[in-house]
């Protein structure tokens, strides 16, 4: 079943929604009555991608399991931003401990509301990609083997932007960070390098592995929810641009993350028990320079000493990625998806 | 205090010897010690264990240094291993071969040695005829008791039956009796042999 | 009830008698057995409610402990060694956050070289850490540590580590006398949590603080040490009188009232010694012995107050601070400004190397005639130290050392001691 994507028109208030639709198909932020997990008055930078995939997700998070969810966070933008001492923006029970745990320490929460008894409290943790698939992962790895009863949201900003914009395996190639400086014959991120978590969790069978991105909040809240209604080890991968490490302006943060949905670079799809089930169809491709150019970190590709043959190794990526979800309805009959 | 050394290699159950001597001096409301020199988990490395009884509370952590008795589950050993070390001249040895301690050319390093403190026992011969096995630390430790006196038969019997269910802990009981009896013949021809 | 049990078998009872809800471990040598046996309670139901994760690393350990602690759910773990390294980070975070997690230290040395016996340098690498750090003299105090140690643990909300030597005590038999569950749960009582995640009263935990706030933030762990200071003896006294037996306290004084050579040490080596100093009393040598249990926080007054009226203290520890000298030592000299008293530091022990009687006796007989050199190395081969030395200077591409070494010291197993001849 498809995601219908929905317009939204401007309904007189700021609340997002579309008073076309009917009350369940509306989403928990057109609600007044929305938690706020996370609320207003954090130190996050304007348009960051990570604030508003965060209030998204554990916002619908809350509506799912009516109000009782504890929140383990790893270090990192999300954590610094929302506890600014001596304030905290979180309104829901919060535990921060290390980078490289969160998943694990989440392990810990579950089993302690099993012994006692607490069913109906749910366990939500969340890091940046660096807690999740550099230092992260070895506890990840062990949350996904035991199949414990966590749902693992990962806010993929694709690089470790708090501390100053360093790559992380999560970096895409050809981007400029810190660490990987636009010099020399490969300049910016090297090709061949990275971790594909939504793949390496699939492979691991658990029981829901989804990504999605800030520009489509009903698919976003909507996974979320599939995953609230299911116990095991469930991961998220939420696609979250950073105007500061992205070098991007800030009010195109949405913009950008349909982009990386329409370009194919970023596959929006479902997964249950390691099988895609659904994915979210691109209808129309829009060829990566139109995503790459509004980015300052993808600045060396173009301008006076453009690089037109690294965005075409940009472009066979993304074509590939359509390939291999069947992002695109082909113009014959039924695609496989073989991941 | 009595300080008793077992040799043997991984394997063999030289550490649950130890550990069922242990069992057996407790349940004869002694204090007893039991452990063994350490090493990775190897099969058919040399291993080493140590057991203390006394009618006071053991405090002493160290190896035995100075043993009242050797117990050696494996003569392979006799090149490799300097398994007398710090026994006194009043020592006990308890050997498993079916070979004297002739046969085993000891004859030379134990002449200053109280002669009938000198004992071999077939106890790999006798677990496997009793415990199909050739694990000879049950056996041992029946022959110990015979040999030194300072344990009953029963103790170690009930101690090997409390560490090994069913029908393994009754196999390994008669071996430790077999071996008993075993030794107990050997002391009264050694005591003949004396006399005469 | 007494038995004739295996050290870590006691433990693991003695554990579950306290009623942990998350129990979590990586497996380690020489920890093994300890969480072995646990983990068979909570499968076979006998330990129960309690939840037991097979987590992935060390590191992990903890950080389950923390989660669970932090969620209201009495918390246990064990490691050793380099267990205790991976785990550091999460080490220091626990105490950070206030979190009363039990933990046993099966203490075992740390490598490079790699080595699995005994020693006490894990346990000085988290000295700082602000857990409260107890050793262990036999396997009756270690069992009988773990229930003071969670009743000390919640009440000031500080996390707790029971030390007890790797192998010496993890797997030596011996009789135990293992509590009954009445009795523990009279000494024991339910967790009430300091803080807590709770979706009714949603709290933010871990949060930076800046230079602001920090110092008085780390100043206040330390007032709940100096409180430890004060509630571990009266909890051992608690202990006494419901068990009859006396474990645990700050320090354990024996034949020191007229001592003028005094022997401080920590864990298993205290009954060797004591059975070194009985030896040197029949031959007239005034020399006594103190032991420390509560080695962190570390009970200063209580030290000097003990060892006041000695000439010569004499302390012999299982680690030290390479380049330096030892860490204990350093410890009982801070508590003594200003007394009169010569120090000799007596390193010994290290990587599982058995401290013996004998040698014990000659170090009581060097101290006694004034011979003992500040610092010592107990059992010290100079000689292949030399080879060495000798090898690293004539030529650079000499080799790993402990190769060299190894190859000198020939086919006899390293473990096994030498004899006295």
């Amino acid at each position: 079943m498809t995601t219908q994507p929905v317009h939204f028109y401007q309904i007189g208030s700021f609340a997002v929604g579309n008073r076309l639709l009917s009350d369940d198909e509306r989403t928990v932020q057109s609600s007044p009555n929305r938690a706020n997990s996370i609320d207003s008055g954090h130190r996050a930078c304007q348009g960051c991608g990570e604030a508003l995939g965060a209030r998204y997700a554990l916002d619908a998070a809350m509506r799912s399991s009516g109000g009782q969810i504890v929140a383990v966070n790893a270090t990192g933008c999300l954590e610094v931003f929302s506890t600014p001492y001596p304030e905290t923006s979180w309104r829901i029970p919060w535990l921060h401990s290390l980078f490289g745990n969160a998943p694990a320490v989440a392990t810990g929460v579950a089993a302690a509301l099993r012994v006692k008894g607490l069913h109906d409290v749910r366990v939500v943790a969340q890091a940046g990609d660096g807690g999740t698939v550099d230092i992260g992962f070895g506890c990840l790895s062990g949350m996904f083997e035991r199949n414990d009863d966590v749902l693992f949201i990962c806010y993929d900003n694709e690089g470790y932007m708090n501390t100053g914009v360093q790559r992380s395996a999560a970096t895409p190639p050809a981007a400029r960070t810190a660490t990987t400086d636009v010099v020399g014959p490969e300049p910016g991120n090297v090709f061949g390098q990275g971790k594909d978590l939504p793949r390496i969790a699939m492979a691991r069978d658990i029981p829901y592995v989804a990504t999605a991105t800030v520009a489509d909040l009903h698919d976003l809240e909507q996974k979320v929810e599939r995953a609230m209604s299911m116990r095991g080890a469930r991961y998220l991968h939420v696609l979250v641009p950073c105007p500061l490490g992205w070098g991007s302006a800030s009010s195109e943060t949405i913009h950008i993350a349909r982009l990386a949905k329409e370009t194919g670079l970023f596959p929006v799809f479902e997964a249950h028990n390691g099988v895609v089930t659904d994915v979210a169809k691109i209808r129309r491709q829009v060829p990566v320079q139109e995503y790459l150019s509004i980015q300052r970190r993808y600045a060396h590709l173009f301008g006076k000493k453009p690089r037109p043959d690294i965005v075409a190794r940009i472009q066979t990526i993304a074509d590939q990625n359509i390939a291999r979800y069947g992002l695109v309805e082909p113009a014959s009959s039924d695609q496989e998806v073989h991941v | 205090m009595l300080q008793v050394r077992i040799h043997g290699r991984g394997g063999q159950g030289v550490v649950t010897a130890a550990e069922i001597l242990s069992v057996a001096a407790f349940a004869e409301g002694r204090h007893a010690q039991a452990f063994p020199s350490f090493g990775s988990e190897r099969t058919g490395a040399p291993v080493v264990s140590y057991c203390r009884i006394d009618d006071v509370p053991i405090r002493t952590r160290e190896p035995v240094m100075e043993p009242d008795s050797v117990i050696v589950q494996d003569v392979t050993l006799i090149h490799q291993v300097d398994l007398f070390s710090g026994l006194s001249n009043e020592g006990y040895v308890l050997i498993n071969t079916s070979r004297s301690f002739s046969e085993l050319g000891f004859d030379d390093h134990f002449r200053a040695f109280a002669q009938d403190r000198l004992l071999t026992c077939p106890a790999t011969e006798i677990a496997l005829e009793h415990v199909g096995r050739p694990l000879p630390n049950a056996a041992l430790l029946g022959g110990f008791a015979a040999f030194t006196g300072e344990i009953t038969l029963d103790a170690i019997r009930q101690a090997i039956l409390d560490r090994f269910e069913g029908v393994v802990g009754e196999r390994n009981a008669a071996a430790a009796t077999a071996a008993f009896e075993f030794v107990i013949n050997a002391k009264e021809e050694l005591a003949h042999a004396s006399t005469n | 009830m007494l038995r004739q049990i295996e050290g870590s078998r006691a433990v693991a009872e003695t554990v579950a008698l306290c009623r942990p809800e998350v129990v979590c471990a990586y497996p380690i040598s020489p920890q093994t057995h300890i969480i072995e046996a646990v983990g068979a309670m909570v499968k076979e139901g006998t330990l129960a409610p309690c939840e037991y994760i097979n987590v992935e690393s060390e590191f992990a350990a903890m950080s389950v402990a923390i989660g669970a602690s932090a969620t209201g759910a009495r918390s246990y773990t064990a490691t050793a060694s380099q267990g205790l390294l991976y785990m550091i980070e999460a080490v220091y975070n626990a105490a950070g956050l206030g979190l009363p997690i039990v933990m046993t230290l099966a203490n075992r040395a740390i490598g490079a070289p790699i080595n699995i016996w005994n020693d006490h340098s894990d346990a000085m690498a988290v000295r700082d850490s602000g857990w409260i750090q107890l050793f262990a003299e036999t396997n009756q105090e270690a069992a009988d540590l773990h229930v003071q140690a969670f009743r000390l643990a919640e009440e000031l909300s500080v996390p707790v580590m029971v030390c007890m030597d790797g192998f010496i005590l993890t797997h030596a038999v011996e009789g135990v006398d293992i509590l009954d569950q009445a009795t523990v749960d009279a000494f024991l009582p339910p967790y009430e949590p300091r803080q807590v995640l709770d979706p009714a009263d949603p709290v933010s935990i871990g949060a930076m603080v800046g230079p602001e706030a920090f110092e008085e933030v780390r100043y206040l762990a330390h007032l709940r040490q100096l409180d430890a200071l004060e509630r571990i003896p009266v909890i051992a006294t608690e202990f006494e009188e419901l068990t009859g037996r006396a474990s645990g306290g700050l320090v354990r004084a024996y034949r020191t009232e007229d001592a003028e050579i005094i022997i401080v040490a920590l864990g298993s080596v205290l009954g060797t010694i004591k059975d070194a100093v009985d030896i040197r009393r029949e031959l007239g040598e005034r020399v006594g012995v103190v032991g420390i249990t509560s080695f962190r926080p570390f009970p200063g007054d209580a030290v000097r107050e003990a060892l006041s009226g000695a000439s010569q203290i004499v302390v012999l520890e299982k680690a030290f601070s390479v380049g330096f000298g030892g860490v204990l030592s350093t410890d009982v000299a801070m508590s003594m400004q200003g007394e009169q008293y010569v120090m000799r530091n007596v390193v010994a022990g290290l990587g599982g190397r058995s401290i013996t009687r004998r040698a014990l006796e000659a170090l009581i007989a060097d101290a006694v005639r004034g011979d003992l050199p500040a610092l010592t190395f107990l059992d010290l081969d100079h000689d292949a130290v030399d080879r060495e030395r000798d090898r690293m200077a004539k030529t650079r591409r000499s080799g790993p050392s402990a190769e060299n070494l190894l190859r000198d010291r020939g086919a006899l197993s390293s473990s096994y001691p030498r004899s006295e001849s």
